[in-house]
């Protein structure tokens, strides 16, 4: 496919990043080049072919309902940008 | 004085548990070498002297009164700067990890602390173990310690480096497309990749949770076998770890070799983008195990082509989802900038993101959200995952026949630094022997074979099925024994 | 009332699983804790941290799925749903996309509106995955940081999907009071919806016969429903409202995208949230810190024979083998599985079961509430119950005497049948001495005597208290028919 900068737009606003105009042509560029290169899986035939989501066929790894210590309120909130010593605080969700 | 750093791990450990020199000595040897000359090529973004002194004495009150340690105790290392160490700093390289003191270790760390070695610092790596540069990280260029305008290679660019210029002996890196084979390559030491599972991931900052895998980086196979030693084993923490026993890894080192059978890799040693040289240096290593017996057989991966491609989708589209944690809310960094009067909430996270990443990290969030986004999962993501399988599949076809293959570990040796930093496609090809490991979750090693004619460490790659570490080292140790490379420091002067 | 519509509504229910710990860590889900008390490096999504399932989790998901018919899953597997909130640390929740634990199965339950029938809603799925933390917004004017607490980020949640099969405000509610009566006699989860434990989330429209076609008004998702009054009332407001906004705009299905309003509980109406300007792409894929799940038939098995009567196998039971009515078996196990434990244990000790239906909805009940008990509390063993029921069936004891052991049983938890009528002096009486006393009453109250003779019989009545006063023990019953033979033969 043709990468557009309104598509390179639309998945940044997913990914939740902003680029200038002019980093946005040169992005627009480089991923292009490296869509273009990872489209040649589709010379591949992959019919009848299961995805291999994990390196190991394995199953089942489960942990028994017990409880275990927390992290101290102190230590949770130690890295925080912002907090209350109770929150973590971030802005608000709508503004004005 | 004698030069520890010319010496192994193994044989620092086995003379600190003598007591013919003491840990603290041995770690302040290391320590003034990394004062002395870790400006010149930034292997390592943190050093915490003052811990490792105390850690240090510690190990030396322990042997002193008669305690019998692991046989690395009171060795200094570096960890990688991806692994988290409580109470200590880990920025992964990235802006956006500023400031962020993980509350717990990795259980890896855990494993090393307790078997006694000493960490002097956190090494420098390109950020979240995206590149092969070590050009990526926010805090500073690691260079090359055979030529400071070369890169070290990467991720682990700190982790190679720090070993190459002799500032510790043994260090910690992470491998997801090759980042501890490629640099060790480059900066001429042995770098493993162990089975997928085979170390726990718990603190390992996750870049693509699939392919991520801890390894060891020393200047001998012996060092690399013991400190696997220490790391792997199954932790109930990590539900894609293995819980298979441990075998020891040192016991079958020296076993003999003849009449194993070991395959070249076709594909790898007529690539198109193989360096003369570095092809050279796999076929001395083949005569070398020709003379010690072993069966050499060509085999195929046919589907050596489609291993980066599949990677790089993977890779991002895991990277992209592992790294949404980073918007500046709970830890690490937040932006200063105003916020929009209308969702300040919203433009708080994306001024965040997109301060806090650099561009590598930046095109692979973008490159997977594509990918993963709604129309183009399955053409891309779920046909990655396919292509996966089969290259799975090339290589237990390969493993058929032979116990270990034996190839090139990157296709040139070190490059110029700032050569490919704005051709994504051209340094993503520089994966290309190493990726397959990670997408089958194979062992591989990387050994140092000599140099080439500007003074460039040249390097060849082993890797075996799944779980056969033991094999592994043993056709790496006995490579290593007739003389494929010698244990070599670069001179800093 | 009849309209010209039907409504059409599809239920998301998500319950909370009543383990000790998060679903994917060690941290306690105990409601109420102070604010991020209850959190680790993996439920704060802290760098470097991983996910490691709660095998309790799976097994109250089987369970529940069984329960509610569904197909098991073989296998299953964890995807990642990526969405940026600050109550989601990670980024991403964990959940389950296109292998889910449940696959389609259905409940019947109570048709509100036809006692004794039933009716059926179809299950699209249920699937598990983790909570959320909880947002606290500056309600005033938005300038205010909001505050962010992760103690319920992880909580184990179980999501049962329903068909579109409901056609009623009323039936809806129906269908959710069965359904929070099944996961409490699973004891999956207590259902509590003041702690969020049951949430609901209802997608409703219209189909609208006009000019002899059917047409469908857009799909909207009410949120914030926090009672099962709260889910009948908005639905009812938003059937409403939806049908005076097509004979408005005549917007149908299609027109716009699928809408989501919030419940206004106070104002009683059904609000527009703020739409986001990019349609969600959640981007779900395999989670690949996790593995893909094998639920074996042994582990089926396990979860079969922990699931037991379910409240549908409760009251055809008690209809079928006991003859009570809908109504009495409905009352019965609507109160859920102790109290049905409590009626089965009354019942093998010799009560018969009508007898007992009446008692346990009017004296125990009334009992119950009064003293604010569960019946676990209720101080009067099912077996001590079951020997006084007796009693009366046997004509031991009248009715009226059997209340007084009632009292005499709660007053005196450890006391038993025989010393209650010993205590209280009951005793029977001789059937000699019954037709002296009923003589001499008849004797003094000529006027009542004369009233029977003229046929009213209801004068009799008058002559059981002053019986009561002479020889509490007389049977009021027996009374009567000596006095009636009596007056025929002597008077």
């Amino acid at each position: 496919m043709h990468l557009t900068t309104r598509d390179v737009k639309k998945v940044a606003s997913l990914a939740k990043l902003a680029f200038s105009e002019s980093e946005l042509a040169h992005l627009t560029q480089q991923l292009g080049d490296i869509v273009h290169f990872v489209e040649q899986l589709a010379e591949v035939d992959t019919d009848g072919i299961l995805e291999m989501t994990h390196p190991l066929d394995i199953h089942s790894a489960l942990r028994a309902d017990q409880v275990n210590a927390c992290l101290p309120r102190k230590d949770a909130l130690a890295n925080s940008p912002n907090s209350d010593g109770e929150f973590f605080l971030v802005p608000p969700v709508l503004g004005k | 004085m004698t030069r520890l750093e010319l010496q192994s791990a193994t044989e620092l450990g086995r003379k600190i548990a003598a007591r013919e020199i003491s840990s603290r000595e041995t770690t302040q040897y290391f320590l003034d070498r990394v004062e002395a000359l870790n400006s010149r090529i930034f292997a390592l973004n943190l050093v915490d002297g003052q811990r490792a002194l105390e850690l240090s004495d510690n190990i030396d009150k322990r042997l002193q009164a008669g305690e019998s340690l692991s046989p690395l105790a009171g060795v200094p290392m570096a960890i990688k700067d991806v692994l988290c160490t409580r109470g200590i700093a880990t920025t992964c390289g990235s802006r956006i990890l500023n400031g962020f003191v993980p509350p717990y270790d990795a259980t890896a760390v855990e494993k090393l602390l307790s078997a006694g070695l000493v960490p002097i610092g956190k090494s420098n790596m390109d950020e979240f173990a995206m590149g092969g540069s070590t050009e990526n990280s926010a805090y500073g260029v690691t260079r090359n310690p055979w030529n400071l305008a070369c890169t070290p290679g990467g991720s682990s660019g700190g982790a190679a480096a720090a070993v190459a210029a002799g500032l510790a002996p043994i260090s910690i890196g992470t491998d997801t497309g090759g980042s501890v084979r490629q640099p060790a390559a480059l900066c001429g030491v042995c770098g493993m990749k162990p089975t997928y599972g085979r170390i726990s991931r718990y603190g390992l900052v996750a870049f693509a949770s699939s392919l991520d895998q801890i390894g060891p980086l020393a200047h001998r196979v012996e060092d690399i076998a013991s400190t696997l030693q220490i790391l792997a084993g199954y932790d109930q923490r990590d539900s894609t770890s293995l819980n298979e026993p441990v075998p020891e890894y040192c016991k079958q080192l020296d076993a003999p070799i003849k009449g194993l059978r070991v395959g070249v890799i076709r594909e790898h040693l007529e690539h198109e983008s193989l360096d003369p040289e570095v092809r050279a240096a796999v076929e001395r290593a083949q005569l070398l195990l020709e003379d010690m017996g072993v069966t050499m057989v060509d085999v195929h991966l046919p589907h050596t082509k489609y291993s980066v491609p599949a990677y790089y989708l993977i890779a991002p589209c895991e990277a992209s989802s592992n790294l949404a944690r980073y918007e500046g809310t709970h830890y690490g960094f937040r932006s200063s900038a105003a916020p929009q009067a209308d969702s300040p909430l919203e433009s708080m996270m994306v001024n965040s993101r997109s301060e806090g990443f650099g561009n590598e990290v930046k095109r692979r969030i973008m490159l997977g959200t594509f990918a993963l986004s709604a129309g183009y999962y399955d053409a891309y993501y779920k046909k990655a995952l396919r292509v996966r399988r089969l290259i799975a599949q090339d290589y237990r076809s390969a493993f058929d026949k032979v116990d270990v293959v034996l190839g090139p570990t990157t296709p040139t040796p070190a490059f110029k630094l700032g050569e490919k930093l704005d051709d994504p496609v051209q340094m993503y090809l520089c994966d290309l022997f190493t990726v397959g490991a990670n997408l089958a979750g194979l062992p591989g090693i990387s050994l140092p074979a000599g140099q080439d004619e500007t003074g460039l460490p040249l390097a060849v790659q082993l890797q075996a099925p799944a779980l056969d570490e033991v094999q592994l080292l043993n056709v790496a140790y006995q490579l290593q024994t007739a003389g494929l490379f010698q244990q070599q420091v670069a001179e800093l002067s | 009332m009849s309209v010209p519509y039907q409504v059409v509504i599809g239920l998301e229910v998500h319950v909370q699983l009543s383990t000790q710990s998060k679903l994917f860590c060690g941290c306690p889900t105990v409601f109420g804790a102070e604010s991020n008390t209850q959190v680790c490096p993996v439920c704060l999504g802290l760098p470097g941290a991983l996910p490691v399932m709660n095998q309790r989790a799976i097994e109250l998901a089987i369970q529940t799925g069984l329960a509610l018919n569904c197909e098991i899953a073989s296998v299953t597997k964890w995807d990642r749903k990526n969405y940026f909130y600050p109550d989601l640390p990670k980024g991403y929740q964990i959940s389950q996309f296109d292998q889910p634990i449940c696959g389609e199965g259905h409940l019947d339950f109570p048709d509100p509106e036809n006692e004794g029938e039933s009716l059926r809603v179809r299950l699209i799925r249920a699937h598990l995955e983790e909570d959320a933390g909880k947002s606290m917004h500056d309600e005033a004017a938005g300038k205010a940081d909001s505050r962010i607490d992760l103690n319920r980020t992880g909580t184990p949640l179980l999501e049962i999907v329903s068909y579109p099969d409901l056609r009623s405000a009323v039936a809806a509610k129906a269908y959710l009071t069965e359904l929070r009566l099944l996961l409490t006699y699973l004891g999956v989860s207590d259902c509590n919806m003041q702690e969020g434990s049951l949430r609901v989330d209802a997608n409703v429209n219209l189909h609208i016969e006009h000019n002899g076609k059917t047409i469908a008004t857009p799909i909207v998702e009410i949120k914030n429903l926090n009672s099962f009054r709260a889910v009948e009332r908005a639905l009812e407001y938003e059937s409403k409202r939806q049908f005076s906004q097509w004979q408005q705009t005549g917007a149908v299905m299609g027109d716009s995208p699928k809408q989501t309003r919030g419940w206004d509980d106070a104002a009683g109406v059904t609000l527009p949230q703020r739409e986001k300007e990019e349609s969600a792409d959640y981007r779900y894929f395999p989670d690949p810190d996790l593995i893909p799940l094998q639920i074996t038939d042994a582990q089926l098995q396990r979860a079969q024979s922990a699931v037991g009567e379910t409240p549908l196998m409760v009251r055809r039971r008690l209809q079928r083998d006991h003859e009570l009515k809908a109504y009495d078996a409905d009352v019965i196990a609507s109160q859920g599985r102790a109290m049905v434990s409590y009626f089965d244990e009354a019942l093998t000790k010799g009560a018969s079961a009508k007898r007992l239906s009446s008692w346990m909805q009017q004296d125990v009940m009334r009992t119950l509430n009064e003293n604010n008990w569960t019946i676990t509390e209720f101080p009067i063993a099912a077996n001590k119950l079951a020997s006084l029921l007796v009693a009366i069936d046997d004509g031991q004891l009248d009715n009226s005497r059997g209340k007084n052991v009632f009292q005499y049983f709660l007053d005196r938890p450890a006391s038993d049948l025989e010393e209650a009528i010993k205590s209280l002096g009951i005793a029977s009486v001789d059937q000699a001495e019954l037709e002296q006393l009923c003589r001499e009453l008849l004797a003094e109250n000529p006027k009542i005597v004369a009233q029977v003779k003229e046929g009213n019989v209801k004068g009799l009545g008058a002559l059981i208290g002053p019986a009561k006063k002479r020889n509490p023990n007389i049977d009021p019953n027996l009374v009567r028919t000596i006095c009636q033979q009596l007056i025929d033969t002597e008077f």
